[in-house]
């Protein structure tokens, strides 16, 4: 499944993120390859928020269609 | 752009260290390079970028800061600024968020890989410690091989002791085989902080030893981020979980039930700040009051002293569009309380951590016109001064979203200088009259952005934006950014107003102005059914966009022909300093584009509404 498909409060682990300057700079947020994440928020048709212990990021809707996850 | 000479102008005395300041953004950074510099504090931009960079000294050392990032890297312009801070340093303090640990260390051990010598500031000890996150401090000082320091900035907290143990920074712990790799890129590129990013694949790193670029970064950045969560691993320990008031404001912010409401709420504020007390009350007094009543005289009786006011060159000085006079008054008087104003409200939003959140919210919105949420920022600066923001457009992702932001503000964003007359003559038109004109700009704005998306090349950038958490802004910090913002803007600006006004002249004098006019007619009469002297407040327009807007009142216009002015002028031509930016900042041919596009679009759209409404 992918991070979009992930629903509000569940917990996943990234499988894999297709853009290269993306996986690096989500990287340095924490959110690698292998990480376990929570799904904190959707907005409608909108962002997707993430959260990693006290580290929130929002990831625009169309890239987190590209970040493969799997529920933790 | 890689530049040591940037730095060239920053003087290091024999002997000074130079001590560079690092740390992700709205760590607390300044305070310590306040408390480690004292008073006296230079500021230098980075040529090429709306960068700043303050340094000051520190006994017989000298002080750099450099702008809050995640990584030191190509990804932007802060980044590229601090990467060539950092390669000059010779020690690094790394002030990190103790609450937010599992970001800042990846930036902390990217330091230390570079082999520079480096201490630690762990800031915001006080509030790791209220939200229950304990930090053994022996022991990461232990797993990082550099002394760590805990501060409160703050309250001051912390600052003796870092002073006190400068001396002790020194390189912390490489793992043996990216050590091994650095070391035999040394060999032929002499440093090792600029070995261990050309083993990142800094392209522009490595294009300055005439290296390619390694293929590494990726391996380098999940073993460093495998390393970060290790030490976190034995590091902290955290007591108790579940959100606190802070978090839970954040969600509200984003979540479209609340968020909606609460941005509305902060662009009211932000229009009662700007539009009320800014442009009606503080203008009111340095343009009218201050510069029209008392500098003006003063600087044409002056020139009269010398040259003939009707000459040319008294003409250019203190005419109609003075450089002396004009310029000055609305650089002084009109754009630098609105610039400062809107810089003030941007840094509120960006130290509350608010900003970020305002990105994501309207992200899907900005999507539609193939931008993302950060575009946002130019959008809202827009409405202050068009050309402020165009400036701004450099923040985004990609070359095709600087375009389309600079043609949308260029056409659609009415700037505050025309936005206060604009506003005045629709209030006379009553309720359908505003609806429309609102309605075509929408229109426009969005038309355009879509059309733009579909026709350029390439792909957007997606959000991918870090959400700080909710924070008190700290006043000092807040004032300290819109004053190094406000002048660099004023300082790129000017000389565009300058030359703006000059060509004006010229062309005055010259008369070609009136043949402009003239020319325009046609298009006046014929297409937008409006007197022909209206050709004149397009053609004032160019200068400033307030004049043309300014200009309409003064004519006797039915309701109909009101609208299709407005709608005319608001698309027409943004004034000549933005035109400038633009075509220094995508080029000429796409400036020149964007500016003849903005002349079709104005007599198009206004030719529709015209036949709509008459």
């Amino acid at each position: 499944m992918t991070l979009a498909q992930a629903k509000r409060g569940q917990n996943v682990e990234v499988v894999a993120i297709a853009n290269d300057t993306v996986r690096a700079q989500a990287i340095r947020f924490g959110i690698a390859v292998g990480a376990r994440i929570e799904c904190a928020e959707k907005l409608p048709a909108g962002p997707v928020i993430v959260a990693k212990g006290r580290q929130e990021i929002a990831i625009g809707r169309r890239l987190a269609e590209n970040i493969e996850v799997k529920p933790a | 752009m890689h530049c040591h000479n940037c730095l060239a102008k920053i003087q290091i005395p024999d002997g000074a260290k130079k001590i560079v300041l690092v740390g992700n953004p709205n760590v607390g950074k300044s305070v310590f390079f306040n408390a480690l510099t004292g008073m006296y504090v230079d500021v230098s931009n980075f040529p090429g970028t709306t960068v700043d960079i303050s340094h000051g000294r520190c006994g017989g050392d000298v002080v750099i800061d450099t702008p809050g990032i995640y990584g030191i890297s190509s990804f932007n312009d802060e980044e590229r600024v601090a990467r060539d801070v950092v390669l000059s340093a010779d020690l690094v303090v790394n002030v990190v968020d103790a609450v937010h640990l599992e970001r800042d260390l990846f930036l902390t051990l990217q330091i230390i890989d570079t082999g520079l010598p480096v201490i630690v500031a762990l800031n915001m000890m006080d509030e790791a410690e209220a939200q229950g996150v304990k930090i053994d401090l022996d022991l990461l000082e232990h797993l990082l091989g550099v002394p760590v320091v805990p501060a409160v900035a703050v309250k001051g907290q912390g600052m003796k002791e870092l002073r006190k143990r400068l001396p002790e920074a020194r390189p912390g712990l490489v793992p043996p085989k990216l050590k091994t790799e650095i070391q035999e890129m040394i060999r032929c590129i002499g440093s090792s902080p600029e070995a261990l990013l050309v083993l990142e694949g800094d392209e522009e790193v490595a294009a300055t030893h005439g290296v390619a670029p390694g293929s590494g970064r990726e391996g380098i950045y999940q073993e460093r981020r495998n390393r970060v969560n290790d030490i976190l691993g034995h590091v902290v320990s955290e007591s108790s979980e579940g959100a606190n008031f802070s978090t839970r404001l954040g969600r509200w912010m984003l979540r479209p039930v609340t968020g909606v409401p609460i941005f509305m709420a902060a662009l009211y504020a932000m229009y009662y700040i700007i539009g009320v007390v800014v442009a009606q009350d503080i203008v009111g007094f340095t343009e009218e009051t201050l510069m029209q009543g008392l500098y003006e005289p003063a600087v044409r009786d002056f020139v009269g002293r010398f040259v003939s006011p009707d000459s040319a060159v008294g003409t250019i000085l203190t005419g109609e569009f003075g450089l002396a006079t004009m310029t000055v008054t609305y650089l002084v008087g009109l754009l630098l309380p609105l610039v400062v104003g809107f810089y003030f409200i941007l840094s509120l939003m960006e130290d509350s951590g608010y900003l970020p959140r305002v990105a994501a919210l309207v992200d899907r919105l900005m999507n539609t016109i193939g931008l993302n949420g950060r575009a946002i920022i130019p959008m809202i600066l827009g409405f202050g001064c068009v050309t402020m923001a165009t400036i701004t457009t450099r923040i985004l992702g990609s070359s095709r979203e600087r375009t389309i932001a600079t043609a949308v503000l260029g056409l659609a964003i009415p700037c505050s200088a025309q936005l206060g007359v604009i506003a005045g003559m629709l209030a006379g038109l009553g309720t359908k009259y505003i609806a429309i004109y609102i309605g075509v700009l929408v229109l426009v704005l969005g038309l355009v952005g879509k059309v733009l998306n579909r026709v350029l090349p390439g792909e957007s950038t997606d959000l991918l934006i870090d959400l700080p958490p909710i924070r008190l802004p700290r006043g000092e910090n807040v004032l300290k950014k819109t004053v190094t913002k406000s002048y660099a803007f004023l300082r790129e600006a000017a000389p565009l107003f300058m030359l703006g006004a000059l060509l004006i002249t010229v062309l005055d004098l010259t008369g070609l102005l009136e043949d402009i006019q003239i020319w325009l007619a046609p298009v006046t009469t014929g297409m937008l059914f409006l007197p022909k002297e209206a050709a004149n407040v397009f053609i004032m327009g160019m200068i400033r966009r307030d004049f043309g807007a300014a200009g309409l009142t003064d004519m006797a216009l039915s309701p109909e022909q009101t609208l299709i002015s407005l709608v005319v002028i608001t698309l027409f031509v943004p004034c000549i300093a933005s035109v400038m930016i633009m075509l220094k900042e995508r080029g000429t041919r796409e400036g020149i584009a964007i500016w003849v596009g903005s002349w079709i679009a104005a007599f198009v759209v206004g030719g529709l509404v015209a036949r709509l409404v008459l």
